[in-house]
């Protein structure tokens, strides 16, 4: 229900895109006005979410158990899975947001009736007619990080090719970038692998998303949107490029004018294009209030990004209140007189 | 976090970075003028329609080739009825003698490198450089 209506909400973006692309009154709301206020939303959205959890107060390190942490000179400490020192962390941020470090640990657990594996070796035939109990193992999973590694990067890569759009003269660097992506130089226009790449990374994402009935059951309309607002993007830039051509000039010439903020709507540029900038937009100005926040987020994760020095150094609540104290010498000297008069002893004479 | 001033320093970064073409375009004196290939003087249309040609013109090279190379058909019957020797360096650059001013413009405009010329030849420049 969730995927079919999320499905349902993209394709109606998709036609008022469409209507908006076909009719010249519209052209500029939908090539300029829309993508500039998107833009706009995004930066503000942004900024407002980072600098609102710059704020939240993280007084304490939260160690996570995937390492050794430092304690006696003699066990052997993983100085990245949790590090106590700078480079420690660096390394591991570095590790989560170019890898995905965490996912790649992602287990999945299953019921099981498999016989138990006996020691090392092979596992033992379970005896003719012996219940065999049923049990719940938890295995490797690595499907998932794979497609979201594909996904992430190869976005990247589309990203990075869609500069020569928005940069007149185009760098070389993106050339490059074209040609290596293009390197099997397969029909005209040469078919991109990151292209594919994105394409089946998205696909597996979506069909796992709808057939594991647990995963199913945990997502939401949102899950959804996100995969089919970026599946609706890359559909309609790929079918532009490759089968259904629009005018590439005319459409460089509207991405300069909104960088050079000299707007203009060239009058050939095809309503598959609008559609394609409209998801677009609808995913900029989406971002900032969305599960998609997470490209900001991940980099401010307490467990990934903060030392584990909670046995090395005193990490002290800044917001405790002042606690009132009464020490010893200020109670001696309150009862002093008493006290020498009982004759009990005292520290200072 | 106590790391206040380095997250708002990654963000001022970060918006920099995203922001990066308009001061691209600042510092290229970018204009939204067109490529405006050269055009030839003496032919008034293409093999095809114009807007065809502008968008999807590779498409028609990549059609021409599988004719010659896997079909062995060389002649090509446009859909006005005239027919032309499927030929990138003989029929395209026949009337679009000038390829730095018409393909090459367009191409560097939009940030492509057609590896056609690789094996295929401009004639212009054979006769430029008098072999
Ligand atoms: C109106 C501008 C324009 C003109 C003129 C032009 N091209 Fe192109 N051409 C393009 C654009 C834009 C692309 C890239 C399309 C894309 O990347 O989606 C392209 C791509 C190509 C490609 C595919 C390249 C690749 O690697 O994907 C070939 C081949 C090509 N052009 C050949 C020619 C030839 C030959 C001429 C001259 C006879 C020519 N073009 C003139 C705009 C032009
Ligand atoms: C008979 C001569 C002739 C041949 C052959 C020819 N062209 Fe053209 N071409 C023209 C003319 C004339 C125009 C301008 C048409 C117009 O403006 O209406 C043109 C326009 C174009 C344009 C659009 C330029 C623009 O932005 O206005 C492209 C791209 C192009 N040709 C590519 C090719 C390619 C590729 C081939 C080979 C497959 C080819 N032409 C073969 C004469 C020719
Ligand atoms: C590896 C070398 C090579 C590259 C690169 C190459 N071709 Fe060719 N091409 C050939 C050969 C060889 C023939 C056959 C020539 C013949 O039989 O006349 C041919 C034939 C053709 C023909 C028909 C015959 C003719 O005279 O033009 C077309 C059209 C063509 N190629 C287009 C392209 C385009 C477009 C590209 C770039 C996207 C390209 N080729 C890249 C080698 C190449």
């Amino acid at each position: 229900m969730n995927a079919l209506s999320s499905l349902v909400v993209v394709l109606l973006l998709a036609g008022v895109a469409w209507v908006g692309g076909a009719l010249a009154l519209l052209r500029p709301v939908f090539g300029l006005a829309v993508p500039g206020l998107a833009a706009g939303i995004f930066l503000v959205g942004v900024a407002t979410r980072v600098v609102g959890w710059a704020r939240t107060p993280v007084p304490f390190r939260i160690p996570t158990t995937c390492g050794q942490q430092r304690s006696l000179p003699w066990i052997k400490a993983s100085w990245i899975e949790c590090p106590w020192t700078r480079s420690g962390v660096v390394v591991r941020m570095a590790l989560e947001v170019l890898l995905f470090r965490s996912l790649f640990r992602n287990t999945r657990g299953a019921i099981t009736t498999e016989p138990v594996a006996q020691g090392h070796g092979t596992p033992a035939a379970a005896p003719e007619g012996f219940p065999r109990a049923a049990r719940l193992v938890y295995g490797e999973q690595k499907w998932l990080w794979l497609a979201a590694l594909a996904f992430h990067w190869s976005f990247l890569v589309v990203l990075l090719r869609h500069l020569r759009f928005f940069l007149e003269p185009a760098p070389a660097l993106v050339g490059v970038l074209a040609a290596v992506d293009g390197f099997f130089q397969v029909g005209a226009p040469v078919v991109y692998a990151a292209d594919i790449a994105l394409l089946a990374a998205l696909g597996y994402l979506l069909v796992r998303r709808s057939s594991d009935p647990q995963v199913r059951y945990l997502s939401l309309f949102q899950d959804y949107f996100a995969l089919h607002l970026l599946l609706g993007l890359v559909a309609t830039g790929v079918l532009m490029r490759y089968y259904v051509r629009p005018d590439i000039v005319a459409i460089k010439q509207l991405t300069l004018g909104l960088v050079t903020f000299a707007p203009v709507v060239p009058a050939h540029v095809s309503p598959l294009f609008f559609v394609h900038l409209f998801l677009l937009s609808v995913l900029l100005a989406y971002f900032p209030f969305s599960k998609l926040m997470h490209m900001a987020g991940v980099f401010l994760s307490p467990t990934r990004n903060l030392a584990n020095t909670s046995r090395m150094r005193r990490h002290v609540n800044p917001w405790n209140p002042p606690v009132k104290v009464h020490t010893y010498e200020e109670w001696e000297d309150e009862f002093r007189d008493k006290l020498e008069a009982a004759g009990l002893p005292v520290e200072r004479e | 976090m106590r790391d206040r001033h380095a997250i708002i320093a990654a963000l001022i970064v970060f918006f920099v970075v995203l922001t990066f073409p308009i001061w691209y375009a600042r510092a290229a004196g970018t204009t939204s003028r067109g490529p405006e290939p050269k055009l030839p003087e003496t032919e008034k249309t293409c093999v095809m329609p114009v807007e065809y040609m502008r968008a999807s013109h590779m498409k028609l090279l990549l059609t021409w080739r599988d004719d010659v190379v896997r079909r062995n058909v060389r002649t090509w019957i446009a859909p006005d009825g005239k027919s032309y020797k499927a030929s990138l360096s003989g029929t395209c650059l026949r009337c679009h003698a000038n390829k730095a001013e018409f393909c090459d413009r367009c191409h560097t405009y939009a940030g492509v490198t057609p590896y056609c010329w690789e094996c295929h030849v401009d004639p212009a420049s054979i006769k430029g450089s008098g072999t």
